[in-house]
């Protein structure tokens, strides 16, 4: 079976979720072709065990613009079975154009990848993380690998060869005109460096119960985090997300209220020490992470903690 | 200027998932169903776009024949019409032949403007959007925190969210579909006025079996489970009171924390 595993480049390094999909790759077949659209890479790929290291070069590859990317990868789609993506806001953005060109299914953020007689199986979670699905792939597939599923110090290493190829994309009516990246809040908080970190998500239930939180941050000298929802309610400003689009966070304990733990934010957090998690709802996903689990009303909960951290 | 918003039909976060005696189905029967979370600001800021520039806004869903609630909602909220692409079929179909199903029903419309919510809250693709730019030969752009429409250009100024904070502002040609992240504004509740307005509004039904269309079906589902828990979880019970002596103890003794 034939897999090429595109790498995802940010600003000059490869992008750690590639690596992941990397390892996937070597684990399901010997012939696994490493892609890159970025020079940069090159020499750090070549130093793993792959059959060859393609270079796609061509100016308009340098940042990413989704139609640039897919017509780069009209040319490879006969020759390999699977292809391997890092489930980044990038693919998900791209990929998908690929899917519905060739006509060939995108599954999207698989947790596992097998392989057994030539026959491709993927798990994939719905409902918030609460079912796994496991699927039967016919023919080629385009997949992209979770955050975190694949250990990169599994990679097998070995010097492999490098191949540079001019891709023309003159035909490309290029409706689509990224701009520069930019970051929105100058000294926001870092979160990242944080021992203890207290994160309130939707059970708290009233923007005036956001105090209750903050009282009991200070108390245990911990930093505040939040869920997405609390954001986009405006209840706290957007840098105390955590989460795939907020902060990727590995504190020594990760305390959560009401947090949900839906997959985006589990991909923040799940790296923490201990998770400590309190939410009215058994069935809650974060309680499949949480090493300490409190099934009751943080209402109630918090307020009592407060007053006895208080004496 | 013609918008459709995708909207989808979806279980409410806080439901019980139930998996049926065949493991290859959810048992849906005790749902609360409801409008997917980020399709509710695809809605507003299809009706935003709505009030500035004049446009007519059109709400597709396909789903079952409850879906229509979804559309109902978003016309009481001041959407014009609704197109309901019923699956009268027992396929459960994936994404890709769900985006051609959704192209094929709407290629006749010529929309300036897909909006979608980024990804459903059920099966959480987050491909819909994108896919159907590329059926349709539009341009798009995924997870749009704003939208600055140029009449002059015809093009629309997005702000894209990206990871670890990270913002990028893209230029998109008109057609596009634009994939809309939850917060990009405040989605309004229907009014009643709005809601005795809807009555009178027009939904479309397109009955997948009379579509003609042949799905390939290349992606077989073997089963359905809940996850298989990695880690230990000590369970913390008792009164609140308790409850709040234990983690204490936890903190200050097993971790060393205070």
């Amino acid at each position: 079976m034939k897999i090429l595993v595109f790498i995802q480049v940010d600003d000059n390094n490869i992008n750690r979720m590639s690596l992941e999909a990397l390892a996937c790759g070597q684990n399901l077949s010997q012939d696994v072709t490493a892609l890159t659209f970025n020079e940069s890479a090159v020499n750090e790929l070549t130093k793993f065990k792959v059959n060859e290291v393609l270079h796609f070069k061509n100016d308009k590859l340098f940042n990413y613009s989704p139609l640039f990317y897919a017509k780069a990868m009209e040319s490879l789609i006969s020759e390999y079975d699977i292809f391997l993506f890092a489930h980044t806001y990038e693919t998900r953005d791209w990929v998908p154009r690929l899917s519905a060109r060739f006509d060939l299914p995108f599954i999207s953020d698989c947790i596992n990848v097998n392989s057994e007689n030539n026959l491709i199986t993927v798990t994939r979670q719905s409902y918030q993380g609460k079912i796994n699905n496991d699927l039967a792939i016919e023919g080629k597939a385009f997949l992209s690998i979770q955050s975190g599923c694949y250990k990169t110090d599994l990679l097998k290493l070995e010097q492999s060869n490098s191949r540079a190829i001019e891709v023309d994309l003159n035909t490309v009516l290029n409706t689509i005109r990224p701009e520069e990246k930019f970051k929105e809040q100058k000294g926001g908080v870092d979160l990242t460096s944080a021992d203890l970190i207290v994160s309130v998500g939707r059970g708290i239930a009233k923007e005036e119960n956001i105090p209750l939180a903050e009282e009991l941050t200070n108390l245990l000298n911990a930093e505040l985090g939040s869920s997405r929802p609390i954001v986009d309610y405006g209840w706290l400003p957007h840098d105390r997300q955590i989460g795939s689009s907020g902060q990727v966070v590995s504190p020594k304990l990760y305390f959560s209220l009401g947090v949900s733990g839906a997959i985006q934010h589990q991909v923040g957090m799940k790296g923490s020490d201990k998770i400590m998690a309190i939410n009215k709802d058994a069935n809650a996903p974060i309680f499949e992470i949480a090493d300490y689990a409190v099934i009751g009303d943080l209402l109630e909960i918090v307020p009592k903690l407060i007053n006895k951290l208080k004496d | 200027m013609k918008i459709c918003v995708l909207v989808k039909q979806v279980a409410d976060k806080n439901d019980e998932i139930n998996l049926n005696e065949d493991k290859l189905s959810i048992n849906e029967s005790n749902f609360n169903l409801t409008t997917n979370e980020s399709d509710n600001y695809a809605v507003e800021e299809a009706l935003l776009l709505k009030e500035k520039y004049n446009a007519e806004v059109v709400i597709c869903s396909f789903g079952k024949e409850s879906a229509k609630q979804v559309i109902k909602d978003a016309l009481s909220k001041g959407a014009d019409r609704g197109l309901l692409i019923e699956n009268d079929t027992n396929h459960d179909y994936d994404i890709l032949n769900i985006s051609k199903l959704i192209k094929n029903s709407i290629v006749e419309e010529k929309f300036d403007i897909i909006l979608s919510g980024l990804q459903s809250d059920d099966q959480g693709n987050g491909q819909l959007g994108v896919l159907l730019a590329e059926h349709l030969n539009m341009s798009h752009a995924s997870l749009v925190m704003e939208t600055n429409f140029n009449s002059d250009t015809n093009t629309i100024k997005v702000k894209r969210e990206l990871e670890n904070g990270w913002f990028q502002w893209s230029n998109v040609d008109l057609p596009t579909s634009l994939t809309i992240q939850s917060g990009i504004n405040k989605p309004r509740y229907a009014s009643l006025r709005g809601i005795m307005m809807m009555k009178k509004k027009t939904i479309d039904t397109i009955k997948v079996s009379e579509l003609s269309t042949n799905p390939e079906f290349k992606i077989n589902l073997k089963s359905l489970y809940v996850p298989q828990k990695t880690k230990e979880t000590i369970k913390i019970e008792g009164a609140d009171d308790e409850i709040a002596d234990q983690i204490i103890n936890v903190l200050k003794n097993e971790l060393g924390l205070i």
